[in-house]
């Protein structure tokens, strides 16, 4: 079990790097806390793999160093780093038993083979596949095979972290949870240090403690998951996090208010921005309130999905979602009223402050 | 739409029925009918029976050139497959060299058979080779045709750089399609580069490394162009292995009813054989 830190840490797969498009890896300079569980969020391509293959000696950054409690490990090999790294697609060793899949890590350790015994027990166990245990691992379901990968990484208790690459993409959605919780469970008894790779939010809101949020080779936020709702520093977290995710809409400020199209709002508190800056007001579909107040607002479209409804509208002539309560009535000439919790200004797209 | 149900189907078939029965079965029953008769020319033929099998299986010559030949088959197996495995295990998998070794590899699999067997015959030459004179004026008495061990390893080591290739292709082949993930894997796991080897590499190749072993156990097996250019069997008979001798008894002693009965066990003992083979190699395949 270890702290982490990324110091600095650059990667690019080509030559010659020169450009910043050139780097898988921009810059990262990040500490894991010891014993944290922390999701890493972002959409396909931005890095996420690449910064847990470096995590786990996997790979060697272009530029930077990783140290795990203080001591540089960036020219450790993977094997001295002692990391536990389970893949999105499941790997087994198709001529041993599923016993021997999950004992094969321990005995690579020269752990005595007692101790191996009750450790694979124990996981057979957790991850139910006690009645597999002495068939072949081949011709298992992808579900039973990603169990075993899963397997093959928590067996070892005494691992510095354990890094998940999007392992539950081939699970179907009720095992998704399943094995979730006892992610959450076994994180819980070994305390070791945890980072998850995902794609999906409801994922990384659920599992983790801390959210990563990676943006074209950067972190652009790490927070809770309430802050990342709440306050996304840059508009690509407002995007991304939330279902539907935050209106961004093209703004200017003024003195002390902010001004869409020809509607204006006060700001309690003036933002920080140099001239030239590109302004924009950020605000979730949840903080807009409908009716009959306020600025008015063209509805096109209005989706239900359930206990809530999605209302589609056009606000100075740009698309505006808004959360509404299924009871919520909406009248023909419908004006929208901003909470003012809820609004964000960005400038280049990360956030200089907001209302609250 | 209706179907139609008539048996004209079978023209389909018809042209591959006709070409394999005539490049295959009729020759076949010929070979067979030679076998049970004897012959003094003229076309007038005696029913003989299983006399010329027994003949066969009672000859010590037979036996002989048997024997060689499974010694041949079995040394060069024992040789081109685990140095085969080496050589694609230390392949590149990416970049300019895999083009150059791909085309390397494949150059001795692109010479006809009787090159070959003239190259080596030239290049082992005592007076002229570039082999045979370099090992001269080192000091080793190496003559292919004079000695029977020096002829031996002249006709292994050309069969060795004849046919590793393959094994090469097929092994590196089977290598390529792991995915990374397996690799990565493995280190997490603390695996040791033979542990990789034994459960990583060895499950991905055994299908490709089961026709690598038949492909060249039958072709060793019934081997005869490039020991008949070189050796020409000799010296003495140490070189003539099975298919040379069937062709000593056919067209140089015109014994046209033991040739046939020896081919016919001879075909029975290469099926016999790659069966074997089949069946040993797949049967861990079942208990999964």
């Amino acid at each position: 079990m270890a702290r982490i830190t990324l110091d600095h840490i650059r990667h690019a797969y080509g030559a010659n790097p020169v450009a910043d498009s050139d780097y898988a890896l921009r810059e990262v300079h990040h500490e894991w806390n010891d014993g944290g569980a922390y999701a890493l969020l972002g959409p396909s391509g931005c890095g996420k793999t690449t910064l847990l293959n470096i995590i786990s000696g996997l790979l060697q950054p272009s530029h930077g160093r990783i140290l795990f409690d203080g001591n540089d490990v960036t020219e450790v090999s993977t094997q001295g780093r002692n990391i536990a790294q389970v893949f999105q697609f499941p790997v087994i060793y198709d001529t041993m038993t599923v016993y021997d899949n999950l004992a094969f890590p321990l005995r690579n350790r020269k752990v005595p083979e007692a101790e191996v015994d009750k450790r694979v027990r124990d996981m057979l166990g957790i991850i139910d596949l006690a009645d597999w245990a002495d068939r072949k691992a081949r011709g298992l379901t992808a579900d039973q095979k990603q169990k075993i990968s899963l397997g093959r990484g928590l067996v070892r208790n005494d691992v510095n972290a354990i890094l998940f690459d999007e392992p539950l993409t081939v699970i179907d959605p009720h095992m998704k949870w399943v094995l979730r919780s006892q992610l959450k469970r076994i994180h819980k008894q070994f305390g070791f240090t945890m980072v998850y790779v995902t794609h999906d939010q409801t994922e990384a809101l659920t599992f983790a403690d801390k959210v990563v949020v990676m943006y074209e080779g950067e972190i652009v936020q790490i927070g809770t998951p309430a802050e990342l709702f709440e306050k996304p520093s840059h508009t690509f977290v407002g995007y991304f996090i939330g279902s539907p995710g935050m209106n961004v809409l093209p703004a200017q400020l003024n003195e002390r208010s902010v001004v869409v199209g020809s509607q204006r709002m006060d700001l309690n508190v003036p933002p920080q921005t140099k001239p030239g800056d590109r302004i924009e007001l950020g605000i979730r579909p949840e903080f807009i309130h409908l009716g009959r107040e306020g600025m008015p607002v063209k509805i096109s479209r209005i989706e239900d999905i359930g206990r809530r409804r999605i209302v589609r509208a056009e606000f100075e002539g740009k698309p505006l979602a808004i959360v509404a309560d299924e009871n919520t009535e909406i009248p023909a000439e419908a004006r929208v009223s901003f909470d003012p919790a809820g609004i964000n200004i960005y400038a280049n797209s990360w956030r200089v402050g907001g209302e609250a | 739409m209706e179907k139609t149900y008539n048996n004209k189907a079978w023209f389909f078939v018809l042209p591959v029925l006709l070409l394999v029965l005539f490049s295959a079965a009729i020759p076949l029953m010929t070979v067979v009918n030679y076998s049970v008769q004897d012959t003094f020319g003229n076309n007038e033929f005696f029913w003989a029976g299983t006399g010329w099998f027994t003949e066969i299986l009672n000859s010590d010559r037979f036996w002989a050139a048997l024997q060689r030949n499974l010694l041949f088959s079995v040394i060069i197996l024992a040789l081109e497959i685990p140095l085969g495995i080496f050589i694609a295990l230390n392949m590149p998998k990416k970049g300019l060299g895999v083009p150059v070794c791909l085309v390397l590899m494949a150059l001795p699999l692109l010479i006809p058979w009787n090159v070959v067997g003239t190259i080596w015959q030239v290049f082992g030459r005592v007076d002229i080779g570039l082999l045979g004179r370099t090992l001269a004026i080192l000091g080793i008495d190496y003559n292919y045709v004079r000695d029977p061990i020096d002829a031996w390893v002249t006709v292994i080591v050309m069969d060795v750089w004849h046919w590793t290739s393959l094994v090469v292709l097929l092994c590196y082949a089977g290598l390529v399609s792991i995915p990374d993930a397996y690799y990565q894997a493995a280190k997490i796991d603390g695996a040791s580069r033979w542990s990789v080897f034994r459960f990583i590499q060895l499950p991905k190749m055994k299908r490709v490394l089961l026709i690598a072993v038949l492909l060249r156990f039958m072709d060793s097996f019934m081997i005869y162009t490039e020991p008949f250019v070189v050796t020409g069997g000799g010296p003495g008979n140490s070189t003539t292995f099975l298919s040379i001798d069937l062709v000593k008894m056919a067209v140089g002693q015109f014994d046209l009813g033991p040739a046939a009965a020896m081919s016919i066990i001879y075909f029975l003992i290469i099926l016999l054989m790659s069966w074997i083979f089949y069946t040993v190699m797949t049967s861990s395949d079942k208990d999964a």
